[in-house]
């Protein structure tokens, strides 16, 4: 079983797209894990069905029993924070600044403060419309831990591809360099670059590569929209060359992208001529390299 | 007047607005853009800026001292992250899981875990013309973007008056980095595209605004591509739509070079001449 990570550092370089193209051509060998649990969108071109449910609980938050407070405000002068101001005379808990650290509960000379465990999101097992199975998630607004609940998305992607026997987990990754990609991006067999030829495309793959190194990931990289831009591709192009990543594929700026999207389909089924021939050799190519 | 530009969907043109509505707002105004973008920043990219001074940032992280240590194991009782651990010889700090919460240093009986600084990125102050424009950037490697994007909120806040127009170009999704970058403004533009991904996104985006009871505002980028959701959509919520830029190959050129739009595509500047007017129409942040 081999994890395919696909990942891009800056957004809108229509990696998502890509990468439910790769889960439709994989068909039923494969399991996908949707990592952008952010601002996850795969799901409006797979229509999951047969969803399980459940809640994913990580963290605490802190809560302030009024009953018991004497209002010392030992809580709010340790918090590094700010999370418990005093308002008309009563300590309260600002649950969006609270770190969960759990410093206040322990100098509370009245144990007044309690550590509640949040709910911060969902997570679900599907059947695809192209039959995959996919694991994917809801992150609560606002929430923290998102590194946790996409290390959570992958390891039951794993798990459960284990069990299946499949060949391939096709994660969809999320955007920059933080938390969330960092839980991404461990335990990949490699991982897809989607790039454009912008200078922001560019200045982002670099930083982003700088993560992947660090994970010793070998990489390949897929330049969508190459023809907007000869002279950046041809930038990207070296830097690919000079760090020995892979260049799968030119993609050319086409607004069937988004004409695919809307219509809830993914580029291969939408387009039948080039978009789809390039994309459908990507896959087969990323499938003979992690074989 | 703070106004943070943020999306739930990456890509969809905070940047492009973030760099061009500064641009052209600093032209009679005072301005200053600061790119909290800091996992992935870009706003530099698209602006001629000199630069004025180079912070290094810094967060504190325990670090164990032997000397007075009786390893009795209430610093790893006290970390809730399990970024402190006590062995049989040894105290180990793990900085990439510490929050920085101070409770194993201020709760050691020995003081054997002073806090000391560690460098999680760096801030810039540049001018590009009138302009004044902050970027921090996150040293790869660094996991957490909010101590970063709370420092730099922090330097601005003391540097500038509170009648410059401070626009912050946001980082993208839901979580805590764009609750950090938007807790504090007094407006929130939120820029998408009119595609199922943009809708679906902005759709969340919103949500969020509510959460934090901001006032909130949208423009769409690429308009013309797509289908109408968004726009029935912010009709039906009565969310204003600032300002539409339409799809166009010729604007997505001009941002793939870094150049900025307005003092060459009519219908863009056009559009920020609305912003501009809202902004201002409404009296944001209560300055004037």
């Amino acid at each position: 079983m081999k994890e395919i990570v696909v990942i891009s550092g800056k957004g809108g370089t229509g990696k998502t797209s890509i990468t439910a193209s790769f889960a439709y051509l994989g068909g039923k060998d494969v399991v996908v894990a949707d990592c952008d649990v952010d601002a996850a969108d795969m799901h409006l071109l797979m229509e999951p069905k047969k969803s399980t449910a459940e809640d994913f609980y990580s963290g605490v938050l802190a809560e302030i029993d009024q009953n018991l407070c004497v209002k010392c405000g030992k809580c709010s002068e340790v918090c590094r924070w700010n999370a418990i101001p005093c308002k008309n005379d009563e300590y309260t808990v600002n649950p969006l600044d609270c770190e969960g650290c759990g410093y206040c509960a322990r100098v509370c000379p009245m144990e007044a403060i309690s550590m509640n465990e949040q709910n911060v999101g969902e997570w679900f097992i599907s059947e695809t419309r192209v039959n995959n199975t996919m694991i994917h998630a809801r992150l609560g607004i606002g929430s923290e831990n998102s590194g946790k609940l996409v290390a959570h998305v992958k390891n039951k992607a794993k798990m459960l591809a284990l069990e299946t026997k499949k060949d391939f987990i096709i994660v969809d990754g999320s955007p920059g360099i933080g938390c969330p990609v960092v839980s991404s991006l461990s335990g990949a067999h490699f991982v897809v670059l989607v790039t454009e030829p912008t200078v922001a495309g560019l200045h982002d793959l670099r930083r982003v590569y700088q993560l992947v190194n660090k994970f010793q990931i070998p990489a390949g990289c897929i330049i969508n929209k190459a023809d907007l831009n000869n002279e950046v591709s041809d930038e990207i192009k070296e830097f690919l060359d000079e760090e020995k990543i892979v260049h799968l594929a030119d993609l050319p700026y086409d607004e069937n992208f988004t004409k695919a999207m809307t219509l809830g389909k993914t580029i291969v089924e939408y387009d039948k001529s080039k978009l789809r021939e390039t994309l459908t050799d990507t896959w087969n190519e990323i499938k003979r390299i992690v074989m | 007047m703070k106004i943070a530009i943020a999306s739930g969907k990456g890509g969809t043109g905070k940047t492009t607005l973030s760099t061009n509505l500064g641009s052209f707002l600093a032209e009679n105004n005072d301005v200053v853009l600061v790119d909290l973008d800091v996992e992935e920043p870009n706003s530099g990219l698209f602006l001629k800026s000199t630069l004025i001074k180079k912070y290094d940032k810094f967060r504190m992280v325990p670090e164990w001292d032997l000397t007075n240590c009786t390893l009795c194991g209430n610093c790893q009782k006290v970390c809730n992250f399990h970024a402190v651990i006590t062995l049989k010889t040894k105290v180990m700090v793990f900085p990439q899981l510490c929050h920085g919460c101070y409770a194993c240093s201020e709760l050691c009986p020995n003081n054997s875990l002073p806090m000391k600084q560690e460098k999680m990125g760096e801030l810039k102050h540049f001018k590009v013309g009138k302009l004044n424009f902050v970027e921090s950037r996150l040293d790869v490697g660094q996991e957490q973007a909010v101590p970063l994007i709370s420092q730099t909120l922090e330097f601005v806040d003391e540097k500038y008056t509170k009648e410059t127009i401070k626009l912050y170009d946001s980082p993208p999704g839901t979580s805590c980095p764009v609750i950090e970058a938007t807790k504090d403004a007094d407006f929130v533009i939120l820029v998408t595209e009119p595609t199922p991904f943009g809708f679906h996104d902005l759709k969340l985006a919103i949500d969020t605004m509510r959460v934090l009871k901001k006032e909130i505002g949208v423009v769409v980028n690429r308009y013309g591509i797509g289908n109408n959701d968004v726009i029935d959509y912010c009709e039906k919520e009565n969310i204003p739509v600032i300002a539409t830029i339409p799809n166009d190959r010729k604007i997505a050129e001009l941002y793939s070079r870094g150049e900025l739009l307005y003092d060459k595509i009519t219908e863009v500047k056009k559009e920020l001449e609305k912003i501009s007017k809202f902004i201002f129409d409404r009296n944001i942040g209560g300055n004037k």
